[in-house]
């Protein structure tokens, strides 16, 4: 064990030893070394860390059989090989989180995000992700809601579920927001996301009647029509009778996003859903795999400084200082509540083997964090005055080009007029100013990342096909979201009044899709019409929602691990869940109290509510500030409402484990009996882990 | 060579698995052994079941 250690630290030493070396010269760093270090960091925590984790605080047992076992039906529960539920794992965590979340924080330099990436996954959303799918797992596949009623009690439940939606809601219209501002004004991008429409419609007729069930043939057919449709789009953005159907304005956008939204909700699975699910998921398994690959051939010198000036909290994407918004920030690369629910979900039920919990729940989020180095990379790989050219938005540098490219170039990242329409004609695009949000950034990035390595003569087509991959993942996100918020409403109104508990019928999926879709659609409209870019508000306020359902999983997983009786063991989630509930309750506080209009919500509202009274806003900005006045409120309030979840879930568990260690009676939690198992026992599969259990039958 | 055939084979069937192109077969395959004498369902009423059920639950993240 002792030698384990001291390969563990003189690992992290070196591995840190190069990006330091490398800082303090002043010298540009390769994204290289970068990778480098990202993924001996990863293979480090997978082999010792996570190793520790489940021989000895899980004690996983290889003898006992998984409810893929004991409860096998063919169809939900089956046990599958570790690689395959992995693949699944991933695909289900993996979303458009991580993509977005390192880009924004890359204002901070690209040095914090990273180390945060690394850090938080292997510390804290990997440990995560696997003790949630192990409690998962010992419990028949129960879910995060109905583990947290059951191990602390009727409030964490509650909590549980209110956080969940609460979450899905801001989720969903921050997503909304992304598409929406890589669609403005750009008919390339508008019709080739309008195609994956009709051609995910055509997948599903195609799965469901021509050849049934037929996965790959749909998949193979539908990804050759969706790299068709960039290409497409192209045609139509030189076409001039086509262009102008395709080029709109925010407002529009979103109100199509919103009915979209509404129309997958309401519209059966095997339609919309599910052929857009198995194009999206081949459409990031192959993006992922291309980006390393092209990352490692291209191995590009990172431009933006190690850390830039606004750690101090003057940065123009988002406000805050470093410390608490870059863990705010970076979201889902680190860690991620919603992943609890994934591992929570079906996944438990495929595993075949109590061992297999490290590479499908550990080791998944390590490759999604990884996700999230990458797109950190080809944020900062851009010329740092482009990267603040695109992603500020026109109410803090300007809405014409010569204020914003002056305004940039005084915080030192020169940038001109020039470059950036030489950038934008590359990319086939009439503009790229202010296009927040952070996908147009990363599809820039990620262009000239695939362009150098595979081809520069085809950047425009990079470049969309880049927004089209980053759409079709984020519109399978809005919605599988809005479903499942669907039936979420339709469970809680079902207490109310028993009929909307009749999940497939049509009155009830009609009034819950509404509800949930006004939901978001409210957020993503409003954010639409702030003239910052409604992404400094809304992705804040998703961060801090986010992990605060991580709080929620992790208090779950001290709670079990306490009451199992080593406290040692229950620091592997209760440190993360300290740091975590500390840091977003930091972010929380600032963001309701502080008095700076750029960061506290409550401050913007009344300096916006003067400025209003005193008439000195222009008109047009003076016909929105009442209902931007309104949002900063809800949102304010909304920030409010989480903290005070987030502590109550906190405080549930301390009862719990307070009475736990007292000895007194604490709620016995839902553990399956063991069962020996016929499938593992039997051939003896284990690879070194796995301990012989102490109720052999 | 041989090797390098089994493991393709190996890898496509993993990869037929993951997407669940071959999840009727697997199912067909577990009800001859588990519900013998019953009729196992068509493949469309099998898929139709499946999609339904695979998206009544959170089964996409962000």
């Amino acid at each position: 064990m002792g030698r384990k250690i001291f390969g563990v630290v003189l690992a992290v030493i070196a591995a840190f030893a190069v990006g330091g070396i490398a800082l303090q010269r002043e010298e540009p760093i390769n994204a290289l070394w970068i990778v480098t270090a990202a993924v001996c960091i990863y293979l480090l925590g997978y082999r010792f860390y996570a190793a520790w984790i489940t021989a000895k605080v899980l004690s996983v047992d290889v003898t006992r059989a998984a409810p893929a076992e004991r409860l096998n039906n063919g169809r939900d529960f089956v046990p599958t090989h570790r690689w395959v539920v992995f693949g699944h794992h991933f695909a289900a965590i993996a979303g458009p989180g991580p993509l977005v979340g390192p880009t924004l924080a890359a204002q901070f330099g690209y040095l914090p995000g990273t180390l945060w990436i690394l850090v938080g996954s292997v510390l804290g959303g990997c440990v995560q992700d696997m003790i949630i799918l192990f409690l998962s797992m010992r419990r028949d596949g129960r879910s995060l809601g109905q583990m947290a009623r059951d191990e602390l009690g009727p409030i964490g439940g509650v909590a549980a579920l209110i956080g969940t939606l609460m979450i899905m809601v801001i989720l969903i219209a921050v997503l909304g927001l992304v598409v929406v501002n890589a669609m403005k004004h750009s008919p390339w991008a508008t019709s080739t996301v309008a195609a994956t429409i009709p051609i995910a419609i055509f997948i599903g007729f195609y799965l469901r009647r021509i050849r049934p069930g037929r996965v790959l043939e749909g998949t193979v057919i539908g990804v050759v029509l969706l790299v068709l449709s960039v290409w497409g789009g192209g045609l139509v953005a030189q076409s001039e009778s086509l262009r102008g159907w395709f080029d709109h304005p925010g407002a529009p956008l979103a109100l199509g996003v919103i009915v979209y939204g509404w129309c997958a909700a309401i519209l059966p699975v095997w339609m919309l859903l599910a052929p857009r699910d198995y194009l999206s998921t081949f459409l990031k398994l192959g993006v992922v795999a291309m980006l390393a690959i092209a990352i490692v051939i291209m191995h590009p010198v990172l431009k933006m400084p190690a850390i830039t000036q606004f750690a101090d909290g003057t940065g123009p994407l988002f406000s805050g200082k470093i410390f608490p918004f870059v863990f705010i920030t970076i979201a889902c690369g680190a860690i991620s509540g919603f992943h609890a629910l994934v591992s929570s979900g079906t996944t438990p039920k495929l595993i075949t083997n109590e061992p297999d919990v490290r590479l499908v729940g550990y080791g998944s989020m390590a490759l999604e964090s990884f996700v999230g180095i990458m797109a950190m990379i080809a944020a900062t790989l851009l010329d740092p005055g482009v990267y603040f050219a695109i992603n500020t938005g026109a109410g803090v540098v300007g809405a014409a080009a010569a204020d914003a490219v002056q305004t940039i170039s005084g915080w030192g990242f020169p940038v001109t007029v020039q470059q950036m329409q030489d950038l934008a004609k590359e990319m086939g695009e009439s503009t790229l100013f202010a296009r927040t949000g952070g996908a147009p950034s990363l599809a820039v990035g990620m262009a000239s990342i695939f362009g150098t390595s595979f081809g520069r003569s085809l950047m425009s087509v990079w470049y969309h096909f880049a927004i089209m991959f980053e759409a079709v993942f984020i519109l399978t996100t809005v919605d599988a979201g809005t479903r499942v918020g669907r039936f979420m409403v339709q469970d809680l109104m079902g207490q109310v009044w028993q009929p909307m508990l009749r999940t497939s019928w049509y009155p009830s999926i009609l009034i819950s899709s509404t509800i949930i879709v006004a939901g978001w659609g409210y957020f993503l409209y409003i954010g639409v019409i702030d003239p910052n870019g409604g992404i400094n508000i809304l992705w804040p306020l998703f961060g801090i929602s986010n992990q605060m359902l991580a709080c929620i999983a992790l208090s779950v997983a001290t709670g079990v691990l306490i009451k199992k009786g080593n406290l040692k063991h229950a620091l592997v989630a209760f440190a993360p869940l300290a740091w975590l509930s500390f840091v977003t309750t930091v972010a929380a506080v600032q963001k309701i109290f502080s008095a700076d209009p750029k960061l506290g919500f409550f401050a913007a509202a009344n300096d916006l509510a003067a400025k209003l009274a005193a008439g000195s806003l222009p008109a047009d900005r003076a016909a929105v500030a009442p209902q931007l006045i309104f949002n900063q409120h809800l949102d304010g309030w909304l920030t409010v409402f989480f903290t005070i979840v987030l502590w109550v879930v906190i405080g549930d568990m301390v009862r719990v484990a307070y009475r736990s260690i007292r000895g007194l009676p604490v709620p016995q939690g839902s553990e399956a009996a063991y069962i020996r198992s016929q499938l593992n026992a039997a051939t003896g599969t284990v690879d070194g882990v796995g301990t012989p259990s102490e109720a052999r039958a | 060579m041989k090797q390098a055939i089994a493991t393709a084979k190996t890898v496509w069937e993993c990869v037929r698995t993951a997407s669940g192109d071959n999840a009727y077969e697997r199912y067909l395959t577990h009800h001859a052994q588990a519900h013998r004498g019953t009729v196992p369902l068509t493949r469309r009423e099998f898929y139709a079941q499946m999609t339904e059920q695979k998206w009544s639950g959170v089964s996409r993240c962000c």
